[in-house]
């Protein structure tokens, strides 16, 4: 944004999102280096025990730049569209991934707030981002006073979590709970009930997911999607490395409790998606239940558990950019036409971005020999492999509902039915790119899972102490 | 004709499969160029069964051609196919019907789509066929679903949106719930034995999950297939899927894709789990005899020329799960026999009741009367493929339904005593559709009714000779089936425990 200030007005068409894209690829490349480091010497500690440098956090970094990426590309023309060129967005945007990189790599829980607070305050303003839309606004404050509520609860939490053990640092954490018998266990497990509420709440986890459909519908497109990509994998990262790792003492204690956080995420997620008749709402319970799917996987609490939803993460940050890039292109400007009406007929206007947004819909439906199936199916086995059967079940029987909903929008793109609109469809090189980028990865994961696959396993959370 | 190294079984699956992609690819510009691509491609997956079939060594009872590479090393998931004298002739069955499923109707609009989704549903359909690894499979059974969905609807009737939702969305919860059935196998074997595999040979030689497991997950599987028998109550998804299909659509869904759910049973069902299928048997001989005669009285009762052939798909496939759970030779390999003959003669139906709607555009039967008098020929061969469907002596359906009764009735008494019934109920209510379609004196609106043309002929040709050559003389079928299906039977016996009673030979009598 500094930058942006001191060049003179005139930057060149999209030049914002490619020096966004340009950074976010930059710190991609670098957090390769990172894992031959962590791979070669092992997980380390920096910044006075505040970072852990472990093959989870670059996993996250890479993640989360991913999805910098395709957000950028889809922001471009979006911008232009509705008259709001200008860097402040993309600033934003770094700031919320600087912020959720933090999270996915703190070793201390005031660290993993300070975190948890720049992704979040980035997050409100980019939702209110479009001061032409009612909805945007109020999503923004809807979405400030309860982000606002579920930080306070979290903080608290730190408190009690602070008071039980003696230190917000995760290690020293690890190592007394791990060394010490607690003789009134009652501060930790308020502590850690009120982290988890914290950790809902960001999560999209029901019963704290009240605003994801407000929030997700009034909030422009992009920022929608950056929501849903970003906001998720950081907060899961936040909550893979706190409870799996830190708290993986007290396992016997929380895991009941995400068991029931995720049956009512999936219900939540899958049955009241089906009522929408609104496609961003629709996408935006559907996300909840994709988060009831990551729960699952943290749910196990073992190596497979905490590889499945980082594989999960990964997989799912691709699909959602994918569909929301085609819904931006779709919605028109001011995000105007969300109803489903606006994706009648899309096959006959534009048959290439009907059939993309297809093989993305049945990806998050989990249709094999895509990476949305590879996805789940790493989540269920970690699940049977914890002898969680009957959420397994659940689990599969939710994506079957949450089906519905996709093949409802498929329908209305490939029905014949009502004329079509005249105007031809414009579809913007950015939102084509990171369309096809979606798609590729989708469809190649889906064919040859291996290789991420093993990556997921390796990226395996290590709490070290501080120097 | 020694065992050659070409992977015949990839090529079968992989044919079809190239063969959508380039189909999708072809130019917008040439639509002419697609309907003989699609054929090409269909002939030459339809050859390649054939010479599966000539190559295939008769008396065999283990899998043939076996092709295995890994794909997902550390799971233990690979690449594994295999061909055995069950899946033997449900893949050649594929590889004819499917060309003369393309060129039997001509889709309305879209030809391009439409065929390329054909073809892909043909490489899903090979794929569950010939998969010898869990994981594979549950791929494949899953892709046969995407294609039929769009099929469905986008080229069918009125209610096309309802039927494929209905389809899509109860077959997916049926194969949900064999996902984790899977992988709680899995994951149970693993505990047992050691190894992470998803390999069925292995699973299903080594039989090391414990009883009560093992009973769960034959139920989990069970659910899956008995959503695409389907078993009664599970069944209410086909009525409306068959009708509202297009002709083509129709015609594999019944001629191919039913039977995924018989060869599910039998594959995974019997042969991964096979003191849980003996455990079981009771509960599946009775939804089965209830199939049939629900299948059958339904069927009586439909005004629609195409509902009325669907129900009766419920019906007959009522008698291949009879077969498959009584447990004997005669009856399973019946069951199997069944699969092929159901397979041709339903597909046969359908082809023939999508003509009438074409030429009538209706299917109501209270709108066509004394076609016969018009169009003799068609009438003739439709009564051939009625007679078939009964189980007319002489014709194929007689020979898988006798097989399965017989053998049935040395196990499951009273089931095939009701089942038997069955067979009048289905000459009822066929021969009355017959009566009412075809005989009488045609009125204004049924006179232009016109005659069977050439192509149509043509492509029910193959069918027909089908009809009557597996009615006249099938034992080169079950010289082909039995082995299998006695390895497969031996391998229920021992593990669940029973022993069969034993059939006095002929002449061992004085």
């Amino acid at each position: 944004m500094v930058v942006a200030a001191l060049v003179p007005r005139g930057w060149p068409k999209g030049g914002y999102a490619v020096v966004t894209a340009t950074l976010a690829g930059a710190a991609m490349v670098m957090s390769v280096f990172n894992w031959r480091d962590v791979q070669d010497h092992g997980a380390q500690s920096l910044v006075g025990g505040a970072i852990a440098l472990d093959g989870f956090s670059v996993f996250i970094t890479v993640v989360i730049c991913a999805a910098v990426i395709m957000t950028a590309l889809i922001a471009d023309d979006f911008l232009r569209r509705e008259g709001q060129d200008g860097c402040e967005l993309y600033a934003l945007m770094l700031m919320a991934a600087a912020g959720g990189i933090v999270m996915g790599s703190a070793n201390d829980l005031i660290v993993l707030f300070l975190g948890l607070e720049t992704l979040s305050i980035a997050l409100y303003v980019m939702a209110a981002s479009n001061p032409k839309r009612l909805q945007s606004q109020e999503s923004a404050i809807k979405y400030f006073i309860l982000g606002g509520f579920s930080s306070a609860f979290f903080l608290y939490g730190v408190a009690l979590v602070y008071g039980a053990t003696g230190s917000t640092s995760l290690p020293k954490i690890m190592d007394f709970l791990a060394t010490t018998n607690l003789l009134n266990e009652r501060l930790l497990l308020a502590g850690m009930a009120l982290l988890m509420v914290g950790f809902g709440f960001k999560v999209a986890a029901a019963p704290f997911h009240i605003w994801v459909p407000d929030v997700y519908q009034g909030a422009p497109t992009p920022v929608t999607s950056f929501m849903a990509s970003v906001g998720k994998v950081a907060a899961f990262a936040a909550l893979l490395r706190v409870f799996v790792v830190a708290l993986g003492q007290y396992e016997s204690d929380w895991r009941p409790l995400l068991w029931v956080l995720a049956v009512l995420t999936l219900l939540v997620g899958s049955v009241l998606a089906v009522v929408q008749t609104d496609v961003k709402r629709m996408l935006a319970y559907s996300s909840i239940s994709h988060a009831g799917f990551i729960l699952v996987g943290v749910q196990a609490a073992n190596a497979k558990g905490v590889a499945g939803s980082l594989f999960y993460l990964l997989t799912y940050a691709f699909l959602v950019a994918g569909t929301f890039a085609v819904v931006t292109v779709v919605v028109g400007p001011g995000d105007s036409q969300t109803g489903l009406d606006a994706f009648r007929g899309l096959a006959r206007r534009r048959p290439s971005l009907a059939l993309a947004l297809t093989v993305l819909l049945l990806a998050q439906a989990g249709v094999p020999l895509t990476a949305g199936f590879d996805a789940k199916f790493e989540v269920i086995v970690a699940a049977v492999d914890a002898k969680s059967y009957v959420l397994a079940v659940i689990a599969m029987l939710c994506s079957v509902i949450a089906a519905f909903v996709y093949l409802r929008i498929t329908v209305s793109m490939y029905s014949t039915d009502g004329e079509v609109p005249a105007k031809r469809l414009r579809v913007p090189i950015g939102a084509a790119t990171a369309v096809t980028i979606a798609v590729t990865f989708t469809l190649v994961v889906g064919f040859f899972p291996s290789n991420l696959i093993d990556l997921a396993r390796d990226a395996v959370p290590v709490i070290v102490s501080g120097s | 004709m020694a065992g050659s190294t070409f992977p015949i079984l990839s090529a079968l699956i992989v044919t079809p499969g190239v063969g959508a992609v380039v189909v999708a690819l072809l130019p917008k510009q040439r639509p002419q160029l697609v309907k003989p691509v699609a054929l090409l491609v269909t002939l030459a997956t339809a050859a390649l069964t054939v010479y599966l079939l000539v190559d295939f060594k008769t008396g065999a009872a283990g899998f043939q051609d076996v092709t295995k590479h890994s794909w997902i090393g550390s799971l233990g998931i690979s690449w594994h196919l295999g061909v055995d004298g069950i899946s033997l002739f449900l893949v050649v069955l594929t590889g004819i019907l499917f060309p003369i499923a393309l060129l039997a109707a001509d889709p309305p609009h879209d030809a391009k789509s439409y065929t390329a989704w054909i073809l892909l549903l043909e490489a899903g359909v090979l794929g569950s066929f010939l998969s010898l690894d869990l994981f594979l499979f549950f791929v494949f059974f899953e892709i046969v679903l995407v294609p039929m969905y769009f099929l469905i609807g986008g080229w069918g009737y009125d209610n096309r949106v309802y039927a494929s939702l209905k389809f899509f969305l109860f077959t997916m919860a049926g194969s949900a719930v064999m996902l984790v059935g899977i992988f709680t196998t899995v994951a149970l074997h693993a505990n047992e034995t050691g190894t992470v595999t998803f390999d069925v040979v292995e699973i299903a030689t080594s039989q090391s999950i414990s009883q009560n497991a093992a009973r769960w997950l034959f139920l989990a599987f069970a659910l899956a297939f008995a959503v695409k028998v389907p078993l009664i109550p599970l069944h209410t998804w086909l009525p409306d899927a068959h009708t509202q299909a297009p002709t083509a659509g129709s015609v594999l869904l019944a001629g191919v894709l039913l039977k995924l759910g018989s060869y599910g049973f039998l594959r995974f069902g019997l042969y991964l789990f096979p003191e849980a299928s003996h455990y079981f048997a009771p509960l599946f001989l009775t939804l089965g005899t209830i199939g049939i005669i629900y299948g059958a009285i339904c069927a009586c009762m439909q005004r629609d020329l195409k509902r009325l052939v669907a129900y009766s798909s419920v019906a007959h496939m009522g008698f291949i799960v009879l077969g498959t759970f009584a447990f004997t030779m005669q009856s399973v390999t019946g069951g199997v026999l069944q699969m092929v003959n159901h397979g041709v003669s339903t597909g046969a139906l359908f082809i023939l009741v999508g003509f009438i709607s074409e030429r009538r555009h209706t299917r109501e039967i209270s709108a066509l009367k004394g076609l016969q008098a018009v169009a003799p020929i068609f009438a003739a061969v439709f009564i051939v493929v009625a007679f078939s469907s009964i189980g007319l002596p002489g014709l194929n359906g007689f020979v898988g339904e006798f097989l399965v009764l017989i053998g049935s009735f040395l196990t499951a008494r009273w089931w095939t005593v009701v089942a038997a019934g069955g067979v009048i109920l289905a000459a009822l209510y066929l021969l009355w559709a017959v009566q009412r379609v075809f005989m009488g004196e045609p009125d204004e609106a049924n006179r232009s009714f016109k005659e069977l043309t050439l192509r149509e002929g043509l492509v029910m040709a193959p069918l027909l000779a089908l009809i009557v050559f597996c009615g006249v003389y099938p034992k080169p079928l079950i010289d082909r089936i039995e082995p299998s299906v006695k390895e497969l039977v031996t391998h229920v016996e021992k593990y669940a425990g029973f022993e069969l009673p034993v059939t006095p030979t002929p002449g061992a009598k004085g």
